[in-house]
């Protein structure tokens, strides 16, 4: 298992032939709460940086991209009910979308932890 | 000769009582609490009297009449009169102090456009009267027309649309349509980091595809970045100039040109023409659509008092394209409308459509055009230059407290944008906002541009007063000195408002938006009577 990150503030878990994605804590505590997440369909076609998801906060509403391409095979769809879950477990129980990894050259931009952390500290 | 005051109380006598003790009937002398219409209507009780309806009488509704009550509240004519009284009396409006909301232009609205908006002839005219009984109203419309066409150094303007936003749609209609008469379907509308939020929505409601452009560190849009992405499958750039930084793009011309040599149009978002109106015409910067805001612009009434109003201005290439109706003028210089069925008369066969049933927003037309004559042609300059200057003094004013992230980039344009660098840990420009209320003043835009941490931006309008601004500018250094020394009082502000601080997290996630209980029936007391609560 390893993950990634974007520097979009979305992380990407790799598990086998599939992926986990969600956005940082960094992302969350930006938005501040959570009050709505528009998921994509089970089934959809995703395009690397293109739009995947929304999630709108008391501040702002904010897109969400795909950090890879791939096809959507499952939703968090406990997020429907309880879009607090994203502030508070962003990076576990608050993960978006799960989806196939159509080419996995496409992870190797990404940043690890380590890189993502001195990216973040920069801001 | 003054009435002497016997008791000798002055406002500045000191408070003997506690003045945190609740009162009976939960008013605060003349601050008035107010249940919800619906806990103090009753069933059965009526403001009109009408007289009973006779037994056995026959109606045309063929079977549809109403048989159960539909759980309206009764309230007597003063009663209702009242509560909606006290409910605005807990309001904030441009009639009582500054609004310096940024982004959003709600200055003063003249009186006189009140006036001449109220005349008959303006007032009482139908849409579907005889063009021959309305040739007074269609000239008001023909020349405020021919005022944004002279303003904005355009081709032609269409006056239907309702709003900013849906002049945004009807300039990116345009823009396909001229797009499709030559066979050229392109897909890609590029937006910029600084232009408004609604211009990536219409893009996509039209729909396009949006792609961003970055802005520069100075808060402008990245030409080079711009160019780079320019391409035969870019139908658009929409840009807002001034931008939502406050700053004029002045690579505005240079962008323009390069779009037009990729083959593309250029949307300009005109919703800050007021800080350039008299002194810059985007018809010389290669604009090739844009809305103007007469609701903001052109002091028409805004936000609750609206309704808005979104003539958008078109070059040469697209005004073929405009929608339907519009006035013209002929020979003997009468002024025409030209519909569906006299367009061909009129050389105007390739309109994309309509925005809307009728004509345009007819009651905003009176008022613009009234705004216009009173001011005149250099009275509208200096509205510009006025705002400008207002903004440049709060801006100068506070910069030394507050972040100003785009403060080097030159002179703000028509708002000053601020952001919450410095500010204690845990204080937000939120907590800041609802102190501002406590000051007596309605907060500035918060949260937006989403570029700046924290933004603050604040748009002053050029009505304001040195005086009124330097109240502001004080209510907000005192609060921003708060905020910066880590005052935790703030995190529960506002303490006077008519409501303490809402919880806007829940109203978002659950939202209560019906209101679920029982009519007290006629002759109970009700909430009212018993104790306010």
């Amino acid at each position: 298992m390893s993950r990634y990150y974007t520097e979009d503030h979305e992380w990407i878990e790799v598990e086998g032939e599939a992926a986990t994605v969600g956005i940082t804590e960094y992302a969350q505590e930006q938005l501040g709460d959570i009050v709505f997440v528009e998921l994509p369909e089970e089934g959809a076609e995703l395009e690397k940086s293109k739009d995947a998801a929304v999630v709108e906060s008391v501040k702002a509403a904010s897109d969400v991209y795909a950090p890879i391409t791939g096809t959507v095979i499952e939703v968090n769809s406990a997020l429907e009910d309880d879009p607090a879950l994203v502030n508070s477990s962003p990076e576990e129980d608050g993960w978006f979308f799960k989806l196939t990894i159509a080419d996995e050259s496409e992870l190797e931009g990404l940043m690890d932890e380590a890189a993502y952390k001195s990216f973040v500290d920069g801001l | 000769m003054n009435a002497p005051n016997k008791s000798g109380w002055k406002p500045s006598a000191p408070v003997t009582g506690d003045s945190d003790s609740p009162t009976t009937t939960g008013n605060r002398a003349l601050m008035l609490e107010e249940p919800l219409i619906f806990e103090i209507g009753r069933t059965g009780t009526t403001g009109v009297d009408l007289p009973p309806v006779p037994e056995n009488t026959s109606n045309r509704l063929g079977g549809m009449e109403r048989s159960e009550t539909i759980g309206l509240p009764g309230l007597s004519e003063p009663e209702a009169v009242r509560h909606y009284t006290r409910l605005s009396r807990q309001n904030y409006a441009i009639d009582l102090g500054l609004f310096p909301l940024g982004s959003c232009t709600m200055k003063h609205n003249p009186r006189l456009n009140e006036k001449v908006a109220r005349m008959p002839g303006f007032a009482d005219v139908h849409p579907l009267q005889p063009a021959d009984t309305v040739r007074g109203a269609l000239e008001v419309v023909s020349e405020l027309a021919n005022w944004l066409v002279t303003l904005t150094g355009m081709h032609s303007v269409a006056m239907s649309p309702k709003a900013g936003a849906h002049g945004e749609l009807c300039g990116i209609l345009c823009i396909r349509a001229a797009l499709e008469a030559r066979g050229d379907a392109r897909k890609v509308v590029l937006v910029p980091e600084s232009a408004h939020g609604t211009n990536p929505a219409t893009a996509a409601f039209a729909g396009y595809e949006v792609e961003d452009i970055p802005a520069t560190a100075e808060g402008r849009v990245d030409l080079e970045k711009l160019k780079a992405r320019l391409g035969p499958d870019v139908a658009a750039v929409m840009i807002t100039n001034p931008n939502t930084c406050g700053l004029f793009e002045r690579d505005m011309k240079a962008i323009s040109d390069a779009v037009h040599a990729a083959g593309g149009f250029v949307y300009c978002d005109g919703a800050n023409f007021n800080a350039i109106v008299g002194k810059v015409r985007p018809g010389d910067l290669g604009v090739d659509a844009m809305h103007i805001n007469l609701h903001k612009t052109f002091s028409t009434p805004h936000g609750g008092g609206g309704p808005g109003s979104g003539p958008v201005v078109l070059s040469e290439a697209l005004s073929p394209y405009a929608p339907l109706p519009f006035t013209a003028k002929g020979e003997d210089g009468t002024v025409h409308l030209v519909e569906e069925e006299n367009a061909g008369e009129w050389g105007h066969s390739d309109a994309f459509g309509r925005m809307t049933a009728f004509h345009g927003q007819m009651g905003m037309f009176t008022r613009a055009l009234a705004y216009m004559l009173s001011h005149g042609a250099d009275g509208l300059a200096q509205v510009a230059e006025d705002a400008v200057l207002n903004a440049n003094y709060i801006l100068r004013s506070l910069d030394d407290l507050l972040l100003a992230p785009y403060g080097e980039s030159g002179p703000c344009m028509h708002e000053a944008l601020f952001g919450d660098e410095g500010f204690a840990e845990d204080i937000s420009t939120l907590d800041l906002a609802k102190a501002l209320i406590d000051e007596g003043f309605h907060p500035m835009t918060m949260y937006f541009p989403l570029v700046v941490h924290g933004a603050m931006l604040i748009e002053p309008t050029e009505t304001e007063s040195k005086a009124g601004l330097d109240q502001f500018i004080a209510a907000l250094r005192s609060v921003a000195e708060r905020a910066k020394a880590g005052d935790d009082s703030l995190k529960a502000a506002p303490y006077f408002a008519p409501r303490r601080r809402l919880d806007e997290t829940q109203a978002a996630r659950k939202p209560v938006l019906a209101w679920e209980g029982e009519l007290a029936p006629a002759g109970k007391p009700v909430a009212s009577e018993i104790g306010g609560q």
